[in-house]
């Protein structure tokens, strides 16, 4: 009834293959789309800059990171490290009067560059190996950029981000910003979106599902797993300088630390592993959960007028990212993409429960 | 190159290093049983030691009593999350039980500061500070006794593996659907590894709980531990007690020279470099089964 599939009919095999071939789907993402455009003009600054805008570029990143958790089936826990060699890059490449569109892809290939050369390390081995020795590589690479003042400008310091144009028109005020943010996601989405149907990205669902069944196929696992590391490091670069350009406008080492890597990895299982809407669902979910949830228990505790301690509501975040793996790993492990899938399956038969779909 | 000097970072750093393999024995008992790697590790340290601490502050009860108190409540703890976490993944791909227990690290991480605060707490296990010399090496008292205590819980864990219950472990690690097949209870067998993991780490904690204070930074000791894992080889516990030797002496021998070069920190990585290059060069570790499948 919502989704009135009946005289859904496709005739070719281009419509039949088409990204959303339910015209609902279609005017949802057209609806949406215009919502992300026209959102300066509909909500205040405030959750203009401080809501939305991170939401999309930590959506950009979770989408990168889920090329090669969901797609490629890989694991990386140095995320954070990744995104903090492109905002490092793109900073330095700025501050050097290089145009901001080329630093862009500069710092994403920066990152894909050095993620290739640890991917390469770890690829040799599998799934625990590559866990730990990314996990080694966020260590390192925290290290490298915490004690060389000529990439973070001495300890301690903070870089500002230079002013910068974009295709032309300087970037100042937060439209501007908020502007180049969604370029920049609704870029790295369609991406994403038509990975799957390119002979890449079925390499890639290949090499996850079993390496041995794809190298006997003809798909050489090493060289896709490492395409996957190439692309998602590149995207992760991009994304950590959009971020750095974007939403902090300076970059300090600690914005990058391990704690960042983790919360990455729990947008991306949060959301859904190999799923486009979940990575936006997981970065939601991880970005507001600690905030409606500390104002929620401060609430609570006045309310209640239990002596809550400031250390207290200081943990939650990290004890809700916790409970929010753990959990979705117990209970769902398809994250929150299944579980809207799950819905939507359901209103493409109501008023029935099963139907033919 | 002062050699007095040398020899008393390595001493020191071996001492350290026996204190990350008791840290590191965790990993590598329940990577030989179940093959998950245990990334909460760390974590489990670090409860272990609030535990006794606040077994200790909150009953008043001296600390020889309170510290096995504290084991055995961290030995049912191991078992626990083992039997509600872990046991409902077998068979998932690792990737998912990886972050499984990376999660339980980052929720205990959380929970246990918010649970007992977050400042430091200082708990004094009655090692004197004095300094002790043995002949011109200045020897740290609380790294000599870690050191003991870490030798003795890895011998007794060597030993426990040619006890019946060892040898039932042994059989799991070697091949869990053949030790199902002859009887072997496996489930009991990874819950009880578990449980030994949450010894290790209550030991562990409280080691270096009463050297640097209790609070969350406990927790990072787990990438040192990884390290030693790593460099011992996954499933091998005579390893754990080498590469805990090595790493150590790494970690204290290369800051105390090129620290003054580099302007300090160097500490820091020696672990993340130790994992990287082990992973490069020899992946299974010095005493690890070859068994890894390359790509």
């Amino acid at each position: 009834m919502f989704y009135r599939l009946a005289g859904v009919r496709h005739t070719s095999y281009a419509a039949d293959r088409a990204l959303w071939p339910v015209p609902v789907d279609r005017w949802q993402i057209r609806a949406l789309l215009a919502l992300a455009v026209g959102a300066p003009f509909l909500l205040p600054d405030l959750y203009l800059t401080s809501y939305l805008l991170p939401w999309l570029v930590w959506s950009t990143a979770a989408l990168g990171l889920n090329l090669l958790m969901g797609w490629a089936g890989q694991i990386h826990l140095g995320y954070a490290a990744v995104m903090a060699i492109g905002a490092y890059g793109a900073i330095h490449a700025v501050r050097l009067g290089i145009p901001f569109e080329l630093a862009l892809l500069g710092s994403g290939l920066l990152s894909a560059a050095i993620g290739l050369v640890f991917g390469f390390a770890a690829l040799r081995v599998k799934g625990l190996y590559l866990a730990i020795s990314t996990l080694a590589m966020q260590y390192l690479v925290d290290w490298i950029i915490s004690h060389v003042p000529a990439i973070s400008g001495g300890s301690q310091a903070t870089l500002q981000a230079p002013a910068f144009r974009f295709l032309g028109v300087p970037v100042a005020g937060d439209w501007s910003r908020y502007y180049v943010a969604l370029a920049v996601c609704v870029l790295v989405t369609s991406f994403l979106l038509n990975v799957g149907r390119t002979s890449f990205g079925r390499a890639l669902a290949a090499v996850r599902e079993k390496d041995f069944a794809a190298a006997v196929i003809g798909v050489n696992a090493f060289y896709f797993k490492l395409m996957a590391f190439w692309c998602s490091s590149f995207l992760g670069g991009v994304s950590g300088a959009v971020l750095a350009f974007c939403y902090y406008r300076a970059v300090t080492p600690e914005q990058f630390n391990l704690d960042v890597s983790i919360q990455a990895v729990a947008m991306v299982i949060v959301g859904g592993m190999g799923s486009v809407i979940g990575s936006y669902l997981g970065a939601a979910l991880v970005l507001l959960a600690p905030i409606v949830l500390n104002n929620l228990v401060g609430a609570f505790a006045r309310a209640a007028a239990l002596p809550l301690h400031q250390e207290v509501l200081s943990h939650i975040p990290l004890i809700l990212y916790g409970v929010l793996i753990v959990g979705f790993l117990l209970f769902e492990p398809l994250g929150l993409a299944k579980v809207y899938a799950n819905i939507r399956n359901y209103f493409l038969v109501w008023p029935f429960r099963h139907a033919r779909h | 190159m002062d050699v007095v000097y040398f020899i008393e970072l390595a001493v020191n750093g071996a001492l350290v290093g026996l204190m990350y393999a008791l840290v590191a024995l965790g990993i590598v008992l329940v990577f030989k049983s179940s093959g998950v790697a245990n990334l909460a590790q760390g974590a489990l340290a670090m409860v272990g030691a609030y535990v006794v601490w606040w077994l200790g502050s909150a009953t008043g009860a001296p600390l020889w009593a309170v510290i096995p108190l504290g084991v055995i409540a961290m030995f049912f703890f191991g078992r626990g999350l083992e039997r509600v976490a872990l046991r409902r993944m077998v068979g998932q791909p690792v990737i998912m039980i990886i972050m499984l227990t990376l999660g339980l690290e980052i929720l205990l991480r959380g929970l246990a500061p918010a649970l007992w605060g977050t400042l430091l707490k200082r708990m004094d296990i009655g090692i004197s500070q004095q300094p002790l010399f043995l002949g011109d090496i200045l020897v740290n008292r609380a790294y000599l006794v870690g050191g003991a205590v870490a030798l003795v819980l890895i011998a007794l864990s060597l030993l426990f593996f040619n006890s019946r219950q060892g040898v039932v472990l042994r059989a799991v690690s070697d091949d869990q659907i053949a030790a199902w097949a002859v009887g072997i209870r496996v489930e009991r067998a990874i819950s009880l590894s578990w449980g030994f993991a949450g010894i290790a780490a209550t030991a562990a904690g409280v080691l270096w709980g009463s050297v640097q204070g209790i609070d969350w930074t406990l927790s990072l000791l787990l990438i040192k531990a990884l390290a030693v894992a790593i460099l011992g080889g996954l499933d091998s516990i005579a390893g754990v007690l080498v590469a805990g030797i090595a790493v150590g002496v790494l970690e204290s021998v290369i800051p105390g020279y090129v620290d003054p070069l580099v302007g300090g920190g160097t500490r820091d990585v020696v672990a993340s470099a130790v994992i990287l290059l082990t992973i490069l060069v020899r992946p299974f570790g010095l005493f690890g089964r070859e068994q890894i499948e390359r790509i």
